[in-house]
């Protein structure tokens, strides 16, 4: 366990300062765009980077998701890097907040569960720490803070 | 603001849910039938249709449940110790649970299967798994009681078993976990050099079914999943699935999913046996416990193996071949006519089927692949019979209903899909709640299914029940399937989880159940027959009581002369010669269980006399209006005390009038 925690860690941090460097793009462009999916969130607004924040969903996505989840490869689900890219804000925080209705209602989700035969489960987290994670996503994907 | 937000968002939430149960409660209102209540009641006093023996999964038992009903109406302990009538606790009862490991009080059940013959349930026996310690047991079904179990060596996660012969001539296992053979001590990164898989062959004797290993077939280290044998012009084949043929040895989730195809293992026994006659096989030594009730005492008795015979597949050619097979196949079973095996790719979309004839076409083709460890793979499009394309999501396993149609249990899509053999087309669909594992039709393995109903086993429940807090039952729906549509009558609540089940028409059971067990036929060692012999022995430290129970007291109910540091073996034979009158026993502080004791059979309870005092021992079934009477007391003294052992000194005489005055 502590090895994979560590592990997991190493991800993170390289996911971090590739994301740093390069300003990553999306990993699959030819994705389609998703809508904004099935759940309670319908409207998000996204501004400059909120580093805090994102440094808070860090945290949440290392206890809550990382069993599941590698920013650049596929694990038990897809790798996260570039999401943000691919899917519209509202539709990741539904897939965090209500994965079981998005796998069947969603045609997107439909279709990732197809691929990776697993049901995403639903991990008992707030819609603000859904909120941090998206914020955490955005900065490994490069956004932008604000500028000073 | 932030509450209206919370308000807000609960109400949409709250809204999303109301439109999702809505949406699941019209759905099942379509599949649901219209006098369902009708046709699941079972007036007082009748009997069901058909017993279902169903596997108790992690409680390592089998319950039995009457369809259409639903009712429950027996557990048979099998490899879980059962305080409750002493299964595994009565000294007659505990070698059944040992093991080279030592006595094992746990196991992890999945797979009954009911004996058949020519190729149709026969209501003998019904055989299981266990699946964490390797072994199968024999339950008798003529008193519905564990009588045999054989462990298997050289496996491990015995999943693929047991699974029978057209007339019983073998129950086979396979391995699910591979590990290394003989066991040793190496590094578990060296998976692809030192793990291998086995394929058991188990003989079954064809008059008192007890089990043998005949041979073991030494495999490739994949996990050898699930299993069925061939039928009709298959007869004489059984088939294994695989999946791990990448055969990774960490987070098989990932890793073990790479390939596009795993394979199904055809196995050709008649040439199995042939090699085997010639001397191909290597004699393995090895460490098996074999464990058997005696028919007349009643006690177990275990046996230890050493060695067994292991045939390879490159020195017997023609014993295996490969069907590649997509994807990660789970579940592999043989359409009642035998001319089909069906495989259950759970990472798949499409049901593959492969053709027997085919098979048989492609060996003789010689339409070989590759080779893998001296096993030839055969060509996918050689061998394929059809697909069943878009099939669902997660197909696991396949049961059939002899009028030409599979029925195929889908777990991430929640459903039972129907389709029909050789066109492959799908007929209808039917949801389940939820995440249905195996799914069973009365004789649905078998030549001649009793296609009336089918009863799907659900992995998750949710929101069906009233909640238990977070562990929730698993549940068995039933669905009717005599019409062309599907349709649910039923759901109901099971013991522990259950994985494969069977049925069988009570009519095949009904007469050959065991009513007593006549005393003339009890050769127990301990045995009290009648009540003149009940008495109290002394073998140095051990105390043995003979003692006898009929409505409604026992003899001796009293015992004396029992000092501290003493065992105390309570061999109570019950009397009776009637039906439905056990005699159940317990003494204060026995730290095992109780007794519960059959009409005509001798059980054992051992007891420690640890502290001076009297303690009370009693009937704990209710047996008669003066069953609260049945009841003794056994006397402990001090070391070396003079009280004579027996069964208590007779009262003082009345004390004399006192003198007027």
């Amino acid at each position: 366990m502590p090895i994979f925690a560590t592990a997991v860690r190493w991800f993170l941090t390289a996911g971090l300062c590739l994301a740093a460097l390069t300003g990553t793009r999306p990993l699959l462009a030819a994705d389609p765009p998703s809508g904004p999916g099935v759940g309670p969130v319908k409207k998000v607004e996204v501004g400059p980077l909120d580093a805090a924040k994102a440094k808070e969903g860090a945290a949440v996505f290392e206890t809550k998701c990382s069993a599941c989840h590698k920013l650049d490869e596929r694990y038990v689900g897809p790798a996260l890097k570039g999401v943000t890219q691919r899917r519209q804000p509202e539709w990741i925080m539904n897939m965090i907040l209500n994965p079981e209705e998005m796998a069947h209602e969603d045609p997107t989700a439909q279709k990732l569960l197809g691929e990776h035969m697993v049901q995403m489960t639903f991990q008992n987290v707030s819609q603000d720490d859904a909120r941090k994670i998206l914020e955490y996503f955005r900065q490994v994907d490069g956004a932008g803070a604000a500028a000073k | 603001m932030r509450t209206k937000t919370l308000v807000k968002l609960v109400v949409v939430a709250v809204g999303v849910l109301a439109v999702a149960f809505a949406a699941r409660a019209a759905k099942e209102a379509r599949s649901l039938a219209a006098n369902a209540a009708q046709r699941v009641y079972v007036a007082p006093g009748s009997y069901d249709e058909f017993y279902a023996f169903m596997s108790g999964g992690f409680s390592g038992q089998v319950s039995v449940y009457g369809l259409p009903s639903g009712r429950l109406f027996r557990v048979i302990p099998v490899f879980s110790a059962n305080p409750e009538n002493g299964y595994g606790y009565a000294e007659e009862t505990k070698p059944l649970l040992m093991t080279s490991h030592g006595p094992v009080p746990w196991d992890d059940t999945h797979h009954p299967e009911l004996s058949q013959t020519k190729g149709v349930p026969d209501g003998r026996w019904l055989f299981i798994n266990a699946n964490n310690t390797p072994r199968i047991a024999r339950i008798d079904l003529r008193s519905f009681e564990t009588v045999e179990i054989i462990e298997i060596p050289n496996a491990g996660g015995q999943h693929a078993s047991p699974f029978t012969t057209e007339n019983g001539e073998y129950i086979v296992a396979g391995t699910r976990f591979s590990v290394p053979i003989p066991q040793q001590d190496v590094a578990i990164s060296s998976f692809k050099d030192n793990f291998k898989g086995t394929l058991s062959f188990i003989k079954v004797d064809p008059e008192s079914g007890r089990m043998s290993l005949a041979f073991q077939l030494l495999m490739p280290g994949f996990n050898y999943d699930l299993a069925h044998c061939g039928k009709g012009p298959s007869h004489g084949w059984c088939f294994y699935t695989s999946y791990n043929s990448e055969q990774a040895h960490t987070l098989l989730e990932v890793n073990a999913s790479k390939n596009d195809k795993d394979f199904v293992a055809a196995v050709n026994w008649r040439r199995a046996e042939e090699c085997i006659a010639q001397g191909k096989a290597k004699t393995l030594p090895t460490k098996y416990y074999h464990n058997h009730l005696d028919e007349g005492s009643r006690i177990a008795k275990s046996e230890v193996i050493d060695s067994e015979p292991v045939l390879e597949p490159a020195s017997c050619e023609g014993v295996v071949y490969f069907l590649p097979t997509p994807k990660s196949p789970h579940g592999v079973d043989v359409d009642s006519t035998g001319r089909y095996i069906v495989a259950g790719g759970k990472l798949s979309s499409t049901i593959p089927v492969h053709s027997f004839e085919k098979i048989q076409a492609a060996i003789a083709g010689k339409k070989i692949a590759t080779t893998i460890a001296g096993v030839p793979v055969l060509e996918f499009e050689a061998v394929l019979a059809g697909e069943v394309p878009n099939a669902c999501l997660g197909p696991l396993h396949n049961e059939f209903d002899g009028k030409g149609y599979a029925y195929t249990s889908c777990f991430l899509s929640s459903e039972v899909i129907k389709w029909q053999l050789e066109t492959w087309k799908i007929v209808d669909r039917i949801p389940t709640y939820y995440s249905i594992g195996h799914l069973m039709i009365p004789g649905g393995d078998s030549a001649k299914p009793w296609g009336k109903y089918l009863v799907a086993m659900n992995k998750i429940t949710k929101d069906r029940y009233l909640p238990t807090g977070p562990e929730l039952t698993q549940s068995a729906q039933l669905i009717d399937i005599t019409g062309d549509k599907m349709q649910l009558l039923l759901d109901f609540p099971t013991v522990g989880e259950p994985h494969y089940a069977q049925a069988i028409p009570a009519d095949l059971l009904v007469e050959k159940s065991t009513r007593m067990f006549p005393l003339e036929n009890n050769t127990h060692p301990y045995a009290t027959k009648t009540e003149k012999d009940a008495r109290v022995e002394r073998q140095g430290k051990d105390v043995h009581v003979y003692l006898t129970s009929i409505r409604s007291h026992f003899k001796p109910d009293n015992v004396e002369g029992v000092q501290v540091g003493d065992t105390v073996f309570f061999h109570l034979t019950n009397v009776e010669q009637d039906w439905d009158v056990p005699h159940g026993f317990a003494v204060l502080g026995a730290q095992n269980a109780e007794l519960l004791v059959m009409p005509g059979e001798t059980r054992t309870l051992k007891w420690e006399a640890k502290a001076p005092g009297v303690y009370p021992f009693y009937c704990t079934d209710f047996c008669s209006a003066l069953h609260q009477e049945m009841q003794g007391y056994v006397r402990v003294s001090p070391q070396g005390s003079s009280v004579p052992l027996g069964t208590g000194a007779p009262p003082p005489a009345p004390a004399a009038p006192a003198p007027k005055g």
